[in-house]
């Protein structure tokens, strides 16, 4: 390992002191605000060292990470987005009793998951980096563990993804088995020169697919997420939806991309199926729900499901096309959804989370400014223009048209008139008279939180009416 | 640079008005109003450089154009263009747009920063579709419109407004969700023939398609206008969503949202894919007669005054569809004279029926009776728009539907012939409203108050406008004519064989319409499509 592979991996480093840090700050003085302040510091600090790797990338950092543009892209935006998570976990849990400092360490562990997972070109560090995100969410899901429901999310979450790693284990062992190597690369070539075609790979493949999509939630491995993200606390629901999937995603790309997995057929037969499922399942059983928390599960899995037509496409579209259809699509949707459980957050209160439907009626006559942020977070899950989910939406039809998926297409439309549906009754909510005096007043929001929450509904609006700078940004980006 | 003044005045008029209302509840109605009147001094300037250019010998019907970059990458621009079509259509927006918070003056008392935001935004939506003409933004604006009017809706409607607002999103969001795909497909297939990714208008024209393929487009265009326009079978959320809204909600529906679908129809469906709308021309036809008696006789079955005024609405754009799919110059200045007068009567009928049910708190008629005597301003007023909307020579609607007519009968003479029979149901409908709601015993006693100043002033312009539209139709029509003169040069160019000769079209008459005779001459004997 030379000095410029330690100047490549400077971020995955930064963190990781910096998650050592605020470690040994707790040890010496149990301190919130000061624990805060140095997660908040150590991610800054880790977007500061990206502007380092960018001036090696594209480099092979050890055998077992690469830093390209690609992974620093993803790098950048999951940072921000732990960023924005910290900030409204700041909020949300000074105002609870018990031990929270903790928290932080666990938030940036997470993070260093999700930055090895998004640089793994060997299955060891994917591996190694799932592990590492799944391990933290397990402890953040059941932080308040005088909680039932939290116990319980935090439970099924653990068993959950111990059976979905399991099989993923298996799914490598079997590529192994029969290409005899785990780097990305390699596989790929050697798929290649065999002419693909081999049953032990592809079960490997759809195993490695079937344990993403456990982390995914993608229809029929979607069963675990309504009760997990109504189970954990609202931030680290956010953080489930956000982080979590976005690094997952990343990865299964380069997966995608660089292990020339689009040569299987049938494989795009099971994924196309796996996202035909979950566009409907995910919107109709949204539909059922009264609970804000469950609304926004179902339709994270419906949006899984949108994002997994750009991947159907990848063969026929190219893959630059493809890679840019995904990065804008989890920018728009990691803002979004950032924002749609930010918004949960800071309307909770000591007790419990804001989550019924009916804590939301009369917003708009209450507190104008959180409702008119909370409407466009709701429109742009929508897809609605303006907003920085339409133009995420086209460019899954752009995606969709190039490949000519039409069935998909037609699914997609059906999918969005569902979601419209669920999302409305939200905002119709909100517009409601107040229901009665007393329980109007609730305090002033906590200013961290309220800070993430503006800034993530400016850059909604900002994507949504001029979405050039972040296309260019995205277009930028050499592919893997 | 006026193209854009005229959208972001509107914009930035909303935002105020949002704003003011912290301060008084007042402020929001004259910032409102200001921002329109800003917006119609532009529009004056603008038909002002319309008239001039007129005089002058150009070849294009394009008054003024806008092109500014906007998401290179996939080759959009933000292009506003203005032609004499969307000239009028934007004059009517703006026109009602006034009306529309005169009406609303005293009978919105909650949220009155929102409501005109709202207002005002959906207002700036509607101007930036007439004038769009880059398919990505017109769609944008598209949208963008929708979400306000779901508010008005959602929020100042009536005792089912949930309902009612919903079903209104849902079917223009998921129609439009299919013109969006279409406008991908089509830039797509561009992209392929010629290696340029473009969603501008003009470039589009040329794409060249296969039949087929340009025929599942032309739909997905036509469906998304046909659910605005409406068109039976796509009609179904228009008596809810007009009957629901408040009257300044109702106002705009009625006026103007229409009248997008219409206008969508006129400049994209038709230039975009010819020879595919012609083929489906029978079937537009079938849609647009059906469309116009049916409505018509649901609205004679309404005992809801303001179902009533919807149901007519579906059968008067009935006659927009049959003129735009009619294939010539005369039943395409009749469809877009249909689309102003109805715009104004329509409007003018909500208004009376919004404030009398501000007044007496229902839309029942059978609860009304008698009106005449206890509100008779309000009775002359609403007897005048009943016979405009029935198609009284002499006023605005009869010179739209007659110019359709004629037009049509030279296309398709069956469904002309049944498309006329509306003029036979129109009256009925039209009158049942009078008598039940203004002639009879009254049913109450207790006094409720007449028009007042404002309201009369409001009325007073709508009733010029009629009469104008009636009496001076040429003022409209020489405006739109450039742009009908284009298209139709353009529709023979393609080669659809539609028409071999230039027309003339002069509609000479200050009573009534005495059309040229040349021009009667001139249309003898197109092809059957």
């Amino acid at each position: 390992m030379s000095v410029l592979d330690v100047l490549a991996l400077l971020p995955i480093i930064v963190i990781t002191a910096a998650a050592v840090v605020v470690m040994l700050a707790i040890a010496l003085r149990r301190d919130y605000r000061l624990s805060a302040a140095l997660a908040v510091i150590g991610v800054v600090l880790t977007i500061a060292a990206l502007p380092v790797s960018y001036q090696m990338a594209p480099t092979q950092a050890t055998p077992l990470l690469v830093i390209d543009h690609f992974a620093l892209f993803f790098m950048g935006l999951l940072l921000a987005t732990g960023l924005a998570v910290i900030l409204l976990c700041y909020g949300y849990f000074s105002k609870r009793e018990g031990q929270n400092e903790e928290l932080y360490l666990l938030l940036l562990t997470t993070l260093l998951g999700a930055l090895v997972l998004v640089a793994s070109s060997h299955f060891a560090t994917f591996f190694l980096g799932l592990e590492i995100l799944s391990v933290s969410l397990f402890a953040l899901i059941s932080y308040p563990f005088k909680n039932a429901m939290s116990l319980e999310a935090g439970l099924k979450y653990l068993i959950l993804s111990g059976v979905s790693s399991a099989f993923l284990l298996f799914g490598i062992a079997l590529i192994y088995g029969e290409v005899g190597t785990l780097f990305f690369q390699q596989i790929g070539a050697l798929l290649r020169n065999s002419g693909g075609g081999d049953p032990a790979v592809l079960i490997g493949i759809i195993m490695v697919v079937g344990a993403m999509g456990f982390k995914l939630s993608l229809v029929p491995f979607h069963l675990w997420t309504p009760d997990v993200y109504q189970g954990a606390p609202a931030p680290i629901s956010a953080l489930i939806a956000t982080v979590s999937k976005g690094a997952v995603f990343a990865v299964l790309l380069r997966y995608f991309v660089v292990g020339h997995v689009y040569d299987f057929e049938p494989l795009f037969i099971v994924i196309s199926a796996i996202a035909l499922l979950s566009i409907l399942v995910g919107n109709l059983l949204a539909l059922l729900q009264n609970n804000v928390k469950r609304i926004l599960a179902y339709s994270s899995i419906a949006h899984m499901g949108y994002l997994l037509v750009a991947l159907v496409a990848l063969d026929r579209i190219g893959t630059r096309l493809a890679i840019e259809t995904v990065s804008f699509y989890l920018a728009a949707y990691l803002i979004t959804t950032l924002g749609a459980f930010g918004m949960v957050t800071v309307l909770s209160s000591s007790e419990t989370d804001a989550d019924g439907l009916e804590d939301y009626r009369g917003l708009f006559w209450r507190r104008p400014w959180l409702a008119g942020c909370f409407t466009a977070m709701l429109l742009s899950l929508a897809g609605i223009p303006l907003t920085v989910g339409f133009i995420a939406k086209f460019y899954i039809f752009v995606a969709g048209v190039g490949g000519g998926l039409w069935l998909l297409l037609l699914v997609l439309i059906i999918g969005s008139g569902i979601g419209l549906y669920y999302y409305l009754r939200v905002v119709f909510q909100m517009v409601k008279e107040p229901a009665r005096q007393e329980n109007q007043a609730g305090g002033a929001i906590p200013w961290p939180g309220g800070v993430a929450l503006s800034f993530l509904t400016v850059l909604l609006l900002w994507f949504g009416v001029y979405p050039g700078v972040l296309m260019e940004l995205i277009q930028g980006m050499a592919p893997p | 640079m006026i193209l854009v003044w005229l959208i972001i005045v509107l914009f930035v008029g909303g935002l105020l008005s949002g704003f003011a209302d912290r301060w008084s509840s007042v402020w929001p109605r004259w910032i409102a109003l200001a921002a329109l009147t800003i917006d119609a001094c532009l529009l004056i300037a603008l038909i002002v450089d319309a008239e001039s250019l007129a005089l002058s010998v150009t070849s294009s019907s394009w008054i003024t154009d806008l092109k500014w970059a906007w998401i290179p990458r996939f080759g959009i621009t933000f292009h506003l263009a203005v032609d004499g079509l969307s000239l009028l259509l934007i004059a009517l927006t703006i026109f009602l747009g006034i009306m529309a918070i005169s009406c609303s003056w005293t009978e919105i008392k909650q949220g009155n920063g929102f409501f005109h935001f709202n207002l005002l935004w959906t207002l700036a939506g509607v101007v930036g579709v007439f004038l769009a003409l880059d398919l990505f933004l017109f769609f944008f604006f598209w949208e963008v419109m929708i979400i306000p009017m779901y508010f008005l809706i959602a929020i100042w409607g009536h005792e089912n407004r949930a309902y009612a607002s919903m079903k209104f999103f849902l079917f223009t969001q998921v129609s439009g969700l299919l013109m969006l795909l279409a406008i991908v497909v089509l830039v797509f297939i561009h992209h392929q023939n010629s290696g340029v990714y473009t969603f501008d208008y003009f470039d589009l024209l040329d794409a060249s398609l296969d039949s087929t393929v340009a025929f599942w487009l032309m739909l997905g265009f036509f469906i998304p206008f046909a659910v605005k326009l409406p068109a039976v079978p796509f009609h179904t959320w228009l008596p809810d969503a007009h009957t629901q809204a408040s009257t300044g909600g109702s106002v705009i529906l009625a006026g103007v949202l229409l009248k997008t679908g219409a206008y969508g129809l006129i400049r994209f469906v038709v230039p975009l894919f010819p020879e595919a709308a012609h083929t489906f021309t029978p079937v537009a036809m079938a849609l647009g007669a059906v469309s116009i008696l049916y409505g018509a006789s649901l609205a004679f079955a309404q005992s809801d005054m303001k179902r009533l005024v919807a149901y007519s609405s579906i059968s008067h754009m009935g006659f927009v569809l049959l003129g735009v799919f009619a294939w010539n110059a005369i039943a395409l200045q009749g469809a877009v004279m249909t689309m102003l007068a109805h715009g104004i009567s329509a409007a003018a009928l909500f208004m009376i029926a919004g404030g009398l049910q501000e007044r007496m708190h229902t839309r029942d008629m059978g609860r009304m009776g008698g009106l005449w005597g206890r509100v008779p301003r309000m009775g002359a007023i609403a007897l005048f728009f009943s016979i405009a909307a029935l198609g009284m020579p002499g006023l605005g609607n009869f010179i739209g539907e007659v110019l359709v007519l004629l037009g049509a009968f030279q296309v398709n003479r069956a469904m002309t012939v049944v498309a006329a029979l509306g003029l036979i149901v129109a009256p009925i409908y039209s009158l049942i409203l009078i008598q039940k709601a203004f002639h009879g015993p009254p049913k109450e006693h207790d006094t409720i108050r007449d028009f007042g100043g404002r309201e009369m002033t409001a009325m007073g312009f709508m009733v010029i406008a009629t009469l104008w539209m009636g009496l001076y139709p040429q003022a409209m029509m020489g405006l739109a004519e450039p742009g009908i003169r284009d298209r139709e040069t353009g529709i023979r160019d393609q080669g659809s064989g539609i028409r071999d000769q230039p027309i003339e079209l002069k509609v000479s008459g200050s009573s009534s319409l005495i059309l040229d005779s040349r021009l009667l001459t001139a249309e003898r004997g197109p092809e059957q499509p």
